[in-house]
Protein backbone atom coordinates (compact mmCIF):
# COMPACT_ATOMS: atom_id res chain seq x y z
CA UNK A 1 0.00 0.00 0.00
CA UNK A 2 1.36 3.22 -1.15
CA UNK A 3 2.42 5.94 1.61
CA UNK A 4 0.34 9.27 1.35
CA UNK A 5 2.66 12.30 1.74
CA UNK A 6 2.32 15.09 3.62
CA UNK A 7 -0.47 17.76 1.70
CA UNK A 8 -2.66 14.50 1.99
CA UNK A 9 -5.42 17.10 2.77
CA UNK A 10 -5.67 18.28 -0.70
CA UNK A 11 -5.88 14.52 -2.14
CA UNK A 12 -9.42 13.13 -3.03
CA UNK A 13 -10.13 10.31 -0.69
CA UNK A 14 -9.37 6.96 -2.23
CA UNK A 15 -10.31 3.30 -1.26
CA UNK A 16 -7.58 0.52 -0.32
CA UNK A 17 -7.76 -2.96 -1.85
CA UNK A 18 -7.21 -6.15 0.73
CA UNK A 19 -7.08 -9.01 1.27
CA UNK A 20 -8.28 -11.60 3.94
CA UNK A 21 -9.62 -14.86 4.79
CA UNK A 22 -13.19 -14.96 5.58
CA UNK A 23 -14.51 -17.74 7.62
CA UNK A 24 -11.94 -19.67 5.54
CA UNK A 25 -12.60 -18.02 2.02
CA UNK A 26 -10.04 -15.66 0.58
CA UNK A 27 -11.72 -12.82 -0.22
CA UNK A 28 -10.17 -9.14 -2.41
CA UNK A 29 -12.16 -6.29 -1.44
CA UNK A 30 -11.88 -2.39 -1.60
CA UNK A 31 -12.47 -0.43 1.61
CA UNK A 32 -12.37 3.23 2.32
CA UNK A 33 -10.41 4.06 4.97
CA UNK A 34 -13.09 5.20 7.59
CA UNK A 35 -15.02 1.65 7.09
CA UNK A 36 -15.04 0.06 10.03
CA UNK A 37 -14.82 -4.32 10.32
CA UNK A 38 -18.22 -4.66 12.05
CA UNK A 39 -19.63 -1.94 9.04
CA UNK A 40 -17.75 -3.77 6.59
CA UNK A 41 -18.99 -7.61 7.73
CA UNK A 42 -22.54 -6.18 8.00
CA UNK A 43 -23.32 -3.87 5.10
CA UNK A 44 -21.01 -4.76 2.82
CA UNK A 45 -20.70 -8.82 3.39
CA UNK A 46 -24.11 -9.37 4.74
CA UNK A 47 -22.90 -11.24 7.81
CA UNK A 48 -25.27 -10.06 10.04
CA UNK A 49 -24.73 -12.05 13.02
CA UNK A 50 -21.88 -9.79 14.30
CA UNK A 51 -23.92 -7.12 16.37
CA UNK A 52 -23.74 -3.21 16.75
CA UNK A 53 -24.63 -3.14 19.89
CA UNK A 54 -23.03 -0.06 21.30
CA UNK A 55 -20.38 0.78 18.49
CA UNK A 56 -17.98 2.19 21.16
CA UNK A 57 -16.38 -0.80 22.65
CA UNK A 58 -18.25 -1.15 25.73
CA UNK A 59 -20.61 -4.23 24.90
CA UNK A 60 -18.67 -7.10 23.07
CA UNK A 61 -21.68 -7.47 20.96
CA UNK A 62 -19.75 -6.88 17.48
CA UNK A 63 -16.74 -9.50 19.00
CA UNK A 64 -14.58 -11.62 16.16
CA UNK A 65 -12.01 -13.66 16.06
CA UNK A 66 -8.95 -12.26 14.43
CA UNK A 67 -6.36 -15.18 13.71
CA UNK A 68 -7.55 -16.62 16.43
CA UNK A 69 -7.46 -13.54 18.86
CA UNK A 70 -10.92 -11.75 19.81
CA UNK A 71 -11.06 -8.36 19.24
CA UNK A 72 -13.89 -5.74 19.07
CA UNK A 73 -15.09 -5.26 15.33
CA UNK A 74 -16.40 -2.28 16.09
CA UNK A 75 -13.36 -0.60 16.98
CA UNK A 76 -11.47 -1.73 14.15
CA UNK A 77 -10.47 -0.13 10.39
CA UNK A 78 -11.70 -3.28 7.71
CA UNK A 79 -8.27 -1.50 5.56
CA UNK A 80 -6.07 -2.42 8.74
CA UNK A 81 -7.49 -6.15 8.70
CA UNK A 82 -5.31 -6.36 4.88
CA UNK A 83 -3.81 -10.13 5.43
CA UNK A 84 -5.56 -11.28 7.97
CA UNK A 85 -7.49 -14.16 9.21
CA UNK A 86 -11.05 -13.59 10.62
CA UNK A 87 -13.64 -16.12 11.95
CA UNK A 88 -17.05 -14.62 12.78
CA UNK A 89 -20.28 -16.47 14.51
CA UNK A 90 -20.76 -17.25 10.79
CA UNK A 91 -17.86 -19.29 10.54
CA UNK A 92 -17.73 -21.07 13.87
CA UNK A 93 -20.00 -24.26 12.81
CA UNK A 94 -19.14 -27.09 10.28
CA UNK A 95 -21.48 -27.22 7.42
CA UNK A 96 -24.79 -28.17 10.29
CA UNK A 97 -22.15 -29.37 12.37
CA UNK A 98 -22.47 -26.72 15.26
CA UNK A 99 -18.87 -25.85 16.92
CA UNK A 100 -19.00 -27.47 20.54
CA UNK A 101 -19.64 -23.62 22.22
CA UNK A 102 -22.32 -23.39 20.06
CA UNK A 103 -23.79 -26.54 21.50
CA UNK A 104 -22.25 -25.62 24.89
CA UNK A 105 -24.73 -22.27 24.64
CA UNK A 106 -27.99 -24.18 23.40
CA UNK A 107 -27.50 -27.02 26.10
CA UNK A 108 -26.95 -24.22 28.92
CA UNK A 109 -29.84 -21.76 27.83
CA UNK A 110 -26.93 -19.26 27.63
CA UNK A 111 -29.29 -16.79 25.98
CA UNK A 112 -32.66 -15.35 26.45
CA UNK A 113 -33.18 -12.78 23.48
CA UNK A 114 -30.08 -13.84 21.62
CA UNK A 115 -28.43 -10.48 20.79
CA UNK A 116 -25.45 -10.52 22.74
CA UNK A 117 -25.30 -14.18 21.37
CA UNK A 118 -22.67 -14.02 18.55
CA UNK A 119 -20.34 -11.63 20.31
CA UNK A 120 -20.28 -13.96 23.44
CA UNK A 121 -20.08 -17.14 21.53
CA UNK A 122 -16.92 -15.79 19.63
CA UNK A 123 -15.36 -14.25 22.90
CA UNK A 124 -15.90 -17.75 24.90
CA UNK A 125 -14.08 -19.51 21.81
CA UNK A 126 -11.04 -16.80 22.12
CA UNK A 127 -11.40 -17.07 26.15
CA UNK A 128 -10.30 -21.18 24.98
CA UNK A 129 -8.06 -20.58 22.37
CA UNK A 130 -5.85 -18.07 25.32
CA UNK A 131 -5.94 -20.80 28.09
CA UNK A 132 -5.64 -18.63 31.18
CA UNK A 133 -9.38 -19.61 32.36
CA UNK A 134 -9.34 -22.67 34.72
CA UNK A 135 -11.98 -21.90 37.52
CA UNK A 136 -15.88 -20.17 37.15
CA UNK A 137 -14.23 -16.99 38.65
CA UNK A 138 -11.78 -16.86 36.14
CA UNK A 139 -14.46 -17.45 33.52
CA UNK A 140 -16.60 -14.83 35.07
CA UNK A 141 -13.62 -12.01 34.56
CA UNK A 142 -12.37 -13.21 31.48
CA UNK A 143 -15.82 -12.96 30.30
CA UNK A 144 -16.28 -9.16 31.36
CA UNK A 145 -16.11 -7.59 27.57
CA UNK A 146 -19.43 -8.96 27.38
CA UNK A 147 -22.28 -7.34 28.35
CA UNK A 148 -25.49 -9.19 28.47
CA UNK A 149 -28.68 -7.27 29.37
CA UNK A 150 -31.32 -9.98 29.71
CA UNK A 151 -28.94 -11.25 32.37
CA UNK A 152 -28.17 -15.07 31.36
CA UNK A 153 -24.29 -14.68 32.73
CA UNK A 154 -24.63 -17.87 35.34
CA UNK A 155 -25.49 -20.14 32.16
CA UNK A 156 -22.88 -18.37 29.73
CA UNK A 157 -20.56 -19.29 32.45
CA UNK A 158 -21.40 -22.85 32.59
CA UNK A 159 -21.65 -23.30 28.93
CA UNK A 160 -17.77 -21.90 28.51
CA UNK A 161 -17.15 -24.07 31.71
CA UNK A 162 -18.24 -27.49 30.11
CA UNK A 163 -16.37 -26.75 26.82
CA UNK A 164 -13.13 -25.84 29.18
CA UNK A 165 -13.68 -29.13 30.29
CA UNK A 166 -13.83 -27.71 33.98
CA UNK A 167 -16.28 -29.22 36.58
CA UNK A 168 -20.04 -28.22 36.68
CA UNK B 1 -16.46 9.57 11.98
CA UNK B 2 -15.03 12.61 9.35
CA UNK B 3 -13.38 11.13 6.28
CA UNK B 4 -9.35 10.64 6.06
CA UNK B 5 -6.59 9.50 4.24
CA UNK B 6 -4.96 5.89 5.23
CA UNK B 7 -1.19 5.22 4.86
CA UNK B 8 1.02 2.13 6.23
CA UNK B 9 4.74 2.97 6.17
CA UNK B 10 6.71 0.01 6.72
CA UNK B 11 9.69 1.88 8.71
CA UNK B 12 9.76 4.37 11.88
CA UNK B 13 11.70 6.82 9.53
CA UNK B 14 8.56 6.55 7.18
CA UNK B 15 6.18 6.95 9.80
CA UNK B 16 7.25 10.25 11.42
CA UNK B 17 7.93 11.79 7.86
CA UNK B 18 4.78 11.46 7.10
CA UNK B 19 3.50 12.78 10.40
CA UNK B 20 1.75 16.18 10.58
CA UNK B 21 -0.23 18.61 13.06
CA UNK B 22 -3.41 17.01 11.27
CA UNK B 23 -2.56 13.63 11.29
CA UNK B 24 -2.25 10.73 13.98
CA UNK B 25 -0.64 7.49 14.22
CA UNK B 26 -2.93 4.66 14.68
CA UNK B 27 -1.97 0.82 16.09
CA UNK B 28 -4.64 -0.83 18.33
CA UNK B 29 -7.24 1.80 17.80
CA UNK B 30 -9.35 1.20 20.77
CA UNK B 31 -9.23 4.66 22.01
CA UNK B 32 -8.48 6.74 19.03
CA UNK B 33 -11.26 5.29 17.14
CA UNK B 34 -13.69 6.08 19.83
CA UNK B 35 -12.76 9.77 20.36
CA UNK B 36 -13.30 10.12 16.23
CA UNK B 37 -16.53 8.59 16.14
CA UNK B 38 -17.83 10.98 18.72
CA UNK B 39 -15.84 13.39 16.86
CA UNK B 40 -13.30 14.74 19.60
CA UNK B 41 -10.41 13.62 17.58
CA UNK B 42 -11.00 14.68 13.79
CA UNK B 43 -7.37 13.39 11.68
CA UNK B 44 -7.43 14.13 8.16
CA UNK B 45 -4.95 11.88 7.89
CA UNK B 46 -4.29 8.39 9.45
CA UNK B 47 -0.71 6.40 9.92
CA UNK B 48 -1.73 3.00 10.34
CA UNK B 49 1.84 2.25 12.26
CA UNK B 50 0.84 -1.81 13.01
CA UNK B 51 3.54 -2.72 9.90
CA UNK B 52 6.51 -1.52 11.56
CA UNK B 53 9.22 -3.65 13.63
CA UNK B 54 8.20 -2.87 17.26
CA UNK B 55 6.71 -6.12 18.40
CA UNK B 56 8.91 -7.42 20.50
CA UNK B 57 9.80 -8.18 24.38
CA UNK B 58 13.68 -7.88 24.90
CA UNK B 59 16.15 -8.40 27.59
CA UNK B 60 18.64 -5.44 28.00
CA UNK B 61 22.28 -5.99 28.26
CA UNK B 62 21.68 -3.60 31.96
CA UNK B 63 19.31 -6.79 33.12
CA UNK B 64 16.21 -4.43 32.50
CA UNK B 65 13.45 -5.11 29.62
CA UNK B 66 12.86 -3.25 26.50
CA UNK B 67 9.18 -3.70 25.60
CA UNK B 68 8.30 -2.89 21.95
CA UNK B 69 5.37 0.33 21.48
CA UNK B 70 2.96 -2.43 18.95
CA UNK B 71 3.22 -5.10 21.69
CA UNK B 72 -0.55 -6.20 22.70
CA UNK B 73 -1.29 -5.30 26.47
CA UNK B 74 -2.74 -9.04 26.67
CA UNK B 75 0.74 -10.36 24.91
CA UNK B 76 2.46 -7.91 27.53
CA UNK B 77 0.72 -8.93 30.60
CA UNK B 78 1.10 -12.35 29.96
CA UNK B 79 4.22 -12.41 28.79
CA UNK B 80 7.01 -14.64 30.76
CA UNK B 81 9.44 -12.34 31.22
CA UNK B 82 7.18 -9.70 32.58
CA UNK B 83 4.93 -12.08 34.37
CA UNK B 84 8.43 -12.98 36.79
CA UNK B 85 9.92 -9.80 36.69
CA UNK B 86 7.42 -6.69 36.79
CA UNK B 87 4.35 -8.95 38.22
CA UNK B 88 3.16 -5.62 39.25
CA UNK B 89 2.48 -4.62 35.56
CA UNK B 90 0.87 -7.81 34.57
CA UNK B 91 -1.70 -6.99 36.96
CA UNK B 92 -1.89 -3.53 36.52
CA UNK B 93 -2.74 -4.45 32.46
CA UNK B 94 -5.43 -7.17 33.90
CA UNK B 95 -7.00 -4.96 36.14
CA UNK B 96 -7.49 -2.87 32.92
CA UNK B 97 -10.46 -2.74 29.51
CA UNK B 98 -11.81 -5.87 28.68
CA UNK B 99 -10.01 -9.31 26.91
CA UNK B 100 -10.89 -8.02 24.05
CA UNK B 101 -9.65 -4.52 24.46
CA UNK B 102 -6.19 -5.68 25.54
CA UNK B 103 -5.98 -7.80 22.57
CA UNK B 104 -5.93 -4.89 20.12
CA UNK B 105 -4.50 -2.02 22.53
CA UNK B 106 -0.64 -1.30 22.21
CA UNK B 107 1.71 -0.30 24.74
CA UNK B 108 2.95 2.95 22.69
CA UNK B 109 -1.08 3.77 22.67
CA UNK B 110 -1.77 2.79 26.28
CA UNK B 111 0.18 5.85 27.38
CA UNK B 112 -1.78 8.26 24.64
CA UNK B 113 -5.21 7.43 26.40
CA UNK B 114 -7.33 10.72 26.66
CA UNK B 115 -8.95 11.17 29.97
CA UNK B 116 -13.01 9.28 30.18
CA UNK B 117 -13.97 12.79 31.81
CA UNK B 118 -17.85 12.98 30.77
CA UNK B 119 -17.59 16.90 29.53
CA UNK B 120 -14.42 15.70 27.60
CA UNK B 121 -16.55 13.50 25.82
CA UNK B 122 -19.67 15.07 25.17
CA UNK B 123 -19.31 17.91 22.29
CA UNK B 124 -21.98 19.81 23.51
CA UNK B 125 -20.38 21.27 26.73
CA UNK B 126 -17.17 23.24 26.83
CA UNK B 127 -13.82 21.65 27.77
CA UNK B 128 -10.64 23.35 28.07
CA UNK B 129 -8.55 19.99 27.27
CA UNK B 130 -11.07 19.56 24.11
CA UNK B 131 -11.69 23.53 23.53
CA UNK B 132 -9.05 25.62 25.17
CA UNK B 133 -10.21 28.37 26.41
CA UNK B 134 -13.68 27.38 26.59
CA UNK B 135 -14.35 26.00 30.19
CA UNK B 136 -14.41 23.45 32.12
CA UNK B 137 -18.17 22.26 33.73
CA UNK B 138 -16.61 19.34 35.90
CA UNK B 139 -15.04 21.98 38.23
CA UNK B 140 -19.04 22.68 39.16
CA UNK B 141 -20.87 19.93 37.71
CA UNK B 142 -20.82 16.12 38.30
CA UNK B 143 -17.08 15.50 39.60
CA UNK B 144 -17.13 12.23 41.44
CA UNK B 145 -14.26 10.92 39.26
CA UNK B 146 -12.38 13.66 39.07
CA UNK B 147 -8.61 14.64 40.19
CA UNK B 148 -7.89 15.36 44.18
CA UNK B 149 -4.02 15.99 43.52
CA UNK B 150 -2.68 17.82 40.70
CA UNK B 151 -5.92 19.95 39.21
CA UNK B 152 -5.53 23.08 37.85
CA UNK B 153 -8.51 25.81 37.88
CA UNK B 154 -8.82 24.75 34.18
CA UNK B 155 -8.93 21.08 34.08
CA UNK B 156 -9.73 18.27 37.39
CA UNK B 157 -9.79 15.35 34.77
CA UNK B 158 -8.03 12.06 35.80
CA UNK B 159 -5.34 9.90 33.83
CA UNK B 160 -7.66 6.69 32.70
CA UNK B 161 -4.70 4.12 32.59
CA UNK B 162 -3.78 1.49 34.48
CA UNK B 163 -1.01 0.82 33.15
CA UNK B 164 0.54 3.26 32.98
CA UNK B 165 0.68 3.67 37.08
CA UNK B 166 2.57 0.38 37.22
CA UNK B 167 5.05 1.73 34.77
CA UNK B 168 5.06 4.88 36.76
CA UNK B 169 6.06 3.04 39.69
CA UNK B 170 8.71 1.16 38.02
CA UNK B 171 10.15 4.00 36.90
CA UNK B 172 10.19 3.13 33.58
CA UNK B 173 11.47 5.16 30.09
CA UNK B 174 9.84 5.75 27.24
CA UNK B 175 11.71 5.56 23.94
CA UNK B 176 10.26 7.90 21.09
CA UNK B 177 11.63 8.97 17.67
CA UNK B 178 10.77 12.37 15.43
CA UNK B 179 11.97 13.66 12.52
CA UNK B 180 15.29 15.54 14.62
CA UNK B 181 16.24 11.64 16.13
CA UNK B 182 15.28 9.63 18.53
CA UNK B 183 15.03 10.76 22.76
CA UNK B 184 14.41 8.58 25.77
CA UNK B 185 11.64 10.16 28.58
CA UNK B 186 11.54 9.37 32.17
CA UNK B 187 7.81 8.09 32.79
CA UNK B 188 7.58 10.40 35.30
CA UNK B 189 8.15 13.09 32.64
CA UNK B 190 6.17 11.94 30.34
CA UNK B 191 3.03 12.92 31.42
CA UNK B 192 1.95 16.67 32.24
CA UNK B 193 -0.43 18.21 35.04
CA UNK B 194 -2.99 20.32 33.22
CA UNK B 195 -1.71 23.93 34.50
CA UNK B 196 -2.95 26.30 31.97
CA UNK B 197 -2.56 23.48 28.65
CA UNK B 198 -4.57 21.08 29.80
CA UNK B 199 -5.35 20.16 26.08
CA UNK B 200 -1.62 18.95 26.29
CA UNK B 201 -1.63 15.10 27.98
CA UNK B 202 1.88 14.73 27.86
CA UNK B 203 4.98 15.99 26.40
CA UNK B 204 5.34 14.11 22.87
CA UNK B 205 5.54 16.40 19.78
CA UNK B 206 3.65 15.84 16.47
CA UNK B 207 6.23 14.11 14.64
CA UNK B 208 7.27 11.89 17.69
CA UNK B 209 6.48 8.11 17.66
CA UNK B 210 7.22 6.10 21.02
CA UNK B 211 9.13 2.95 19.87
CA UNK B 212 9.39 1.31 23.27
CA UNK B 213 9.12 1.01 26.91
CA UNK B 214 11.86 0.39 29.00
CA UNK B 215 12.24 -0.87 31.84
CA UNK B 216 15.13 -1.05 34.46
CA UNK B 217 16.26 -3.73 36.76
CA UNK B 218 15.08 -3.85 40.21
CA UNK B 219 14.35 -6.32 43.21
CA UNK B 220 10.62 -5.10 43.24
CA UNK B 221 9.15 -8.38 42.02
CA UNK B 222 8.44 -10.13 45.61
CA UNK B 223 6.47 -7.82 46.66
CA UNK B 224 4.42 -5.85 44.57
CA UNK B 225 0.47 -5.15 44.21
CA UNK B 226 -1.67 -3.54 42.16
CA UNK B 227 -4.93 -2.53 43.87
CA UNK B 228 -8.00 -1.25 42.02
CA UNK B 229 -10.78 0.34 43.35
CA UNK B 230 -13.59 1.00 41.15
CA UNK B 231 -17.82 1.02 41.09
CA UNK B 232 -17.65 -2.98 39.96
CA UNK B 233 -15.81 -5.71 40.50
CA UNK B 234 -14.42 -5.71 36.71
CA UNK B 235 -14.06 -3.79 33.12
CA UNK B 236 -14.61 -0.05 34.43
CA UNK B 237 -12.08 2.56 35.60
CA UNK B 238 -10.63 2.90 38.82
CA UNK B 239 -11.91 5.68 41.21
CA UNK B 240 -8.68 5.04 43.02
CA UNK B 241 -5.80 2.94 41.93
CA UNK B 242 -2.67 2.07 43.97
CA UNK B 243 0.16 0.38 42.85
CA UNK B 244 2.98 -0.21 45.51
CA UNK B 245 5.86 -1.97 45.47
CA UNK B 246 8.99 -2.99 48.48
CA UNK B 247 12.20 -4.58 48.25
CA UNK B 248 13.15 -5.95 51.94
CA UNK B 249 15.32 -7.70 53.77
CA UNK B 250 13.51 -8.80 56.60
CA UNK B 251 10.87 -6.19 57.67
CA UNK B 252 13.35 -3.28 56.90
CA UNK B 253 12.54 -1.66 53.62
CA UNK B 254 15.32 -1.13 51.22
CA UNK B 255 13.50 0.47 48.11
CA UNK B 256 9.87 1.58 48.76
CA UNK B 257 7.66 2.12 45.21
CA UNK B 258 3.91 3.79 45.44
CA UNK B 259 2.10 5.84 42.37
CA UNK B 260 -1.79 6.24 42.30
CA UNK B 261 -4.25 6.32 39.61
CA UNK B 262 -7.47 7.86 39.17
CA UNK B 263 -6.52 10.82 41.82
CA UNK B 264 -4.67 13.74 39.18
CA UNK B 265 -4.16 14.45 35.18
CA UNK B 266 -1.38 11.49 35.22
CA UNK B 267 -0.33 8.65 36.91
CA UNK B 268 1.22 10.03 40.80
CA UNK B 269 4.46 8.70 42.22
CA UNK B 270 6.11 11.13 45.33
CA UNK B 271 9.01 10.03 45.51
CA UNK B 272 9.53 12.15 48.86
CA UNK B 273 7.21 9.96 50.31
CA UNK B 274 9.21 6.90 48.71
CA UNK B 275 12.52 8.04 49.94
CA UNK B 276 10.82 8.53 53.57
CA UNK B 277 9.89 4.69 53.30
CA UNK B 278 13.77 3.16 53.10
CA UNK B 279 15.02 2.26 56.00
CA UNK B 280 11.75 1.91 58.04
CA UNK B 281 10.55 -1.32 59.54
CA UNK B 282 7.11 -2.77 57.64
CA UNK B 283 4.20 -1.50 60.08
CA UNK B 284 0.46 -0.09 59.26
CA UNK B 285 2.08 2.89 61.19
CA UNK B 286 4.97 3.42 58.61
CA UNK B 287 2.61 3.05 56.00
CA UNK B 288 -0.12 5.10 57.68
CA UNK B 289 2.13 8.00 57.52
CA UNK B 290 2.93 7.51 54.02
CA UNK B 291 -0.36 7.86 53.38
CA UNK B 292 -1.07 10.88 55.40
CA UNK B 293 2.56 12.85 53.65
CA UNK B 294 0.84 11.84 50.06
CA UNK B 295 -2.39 13.09 50.41
CA UNK B 296 -1.60 16.28 52.47
CA UNK B 297 -2.02 18.61 49.46
CA UNK B 298 -5.20 16.41 48.16
CA UNK B 299 -7.95 18.44 47.21
CA UNK B 300 -11.61 17.88 46.92
CA UNK B 301 -14.36 18.91 44.41
CA UNK B 302 -17.92 18.93 45.67
CA UNK B 303 -18.30 14.86 44.75
CA UNK B 304 -14.97 13.65 44.96
CA UNK B 305 -13.92 13.85 48.72
CA UNK B 306 -14.04 10.56 49.22
CA UNK B 307 -11.58 9.83 47.05
CA UNK B 308 -9.06 11.38 49.70
CA UNK B 309 -10.44 8.63 52.26
CA UNK B 310 -10.24 5.76 49.60
CA UNK B 311 -6.99 6.49 48.76
CA UNK B 312 -5.21 6.86 52.39
CA UNK B 313 -7.11 3.16 53.07
CA UNK B 314 -5.74 1.88 49.49
CA UNK B 315 -2.46 3.13 50.13
CA UNK B 316 -1.82 1.66 53.32
CA UNK B 317 -3.83 -1.75 52.12
CA UNK B 318 -1.78 -2.28 48.76
CA UNK B 319 1.67 -1.53 51.14
CA UNK B 320 0.60 -4.09 53.43
CA UNK B 321 -0.53 -6.76 50.52
CA UNK B 322 2.75 -5.92 48.81
CA UNK B 323 4.80 -6.44 52.00
CA UNK B 324 3.56 -10.02 52.52
CA UNK B 325 3.40 -11.05 48.95
CA UNK B 326 6.09 -13.33 49.58
CA UNK B 327 8.46 -14.58 46.75
CA UNK B 328 6.48 -15.38 43.86
CA UNK B 329 7.15 -18.90 41.62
Amino acid sequence: MSATPNGAADQPFVSHSIRLSLNGQERQLDVLPWTTLLDLLREQLDLVGSKKGCDHGQCGACTVLRDGKRINACLTLAVMCDGAELTTIEGLATGDQLHPMQQAFIKHDAFQCGYCTPGQICSAVGLVNEGRAHDSAQIQELMSGNLCRCGAYNNIRDAVQEVLGGEQ
Amino acid sequence: MNPFHYSKPVDVQEAVHLSSGASRFIAGGTNLLDLMKENISRPEHLIDITGLPLNHIQETAEGGVLIGALVSNADLAWHPLIEQRYPLLSQAILAGASPQLRNMASTGGNLLQRTRCYYFYDTNVPCNKREPGSGCPARTGLNRIHAILGASEQCVSTHPSDMCVALAALAARVHVEGRGGARVIEFADFHRLPGDAPQRDNQLADDELITAIELPADNLASHSNYLKIRDRASYAFALVSVAAALELDGDTIIDARLALGGVAHKPWRDRAVEASLIGQVVSRETFSQAADALLQDAEPLVHNGFKIKLARRGIIRALSDAAVAGERP
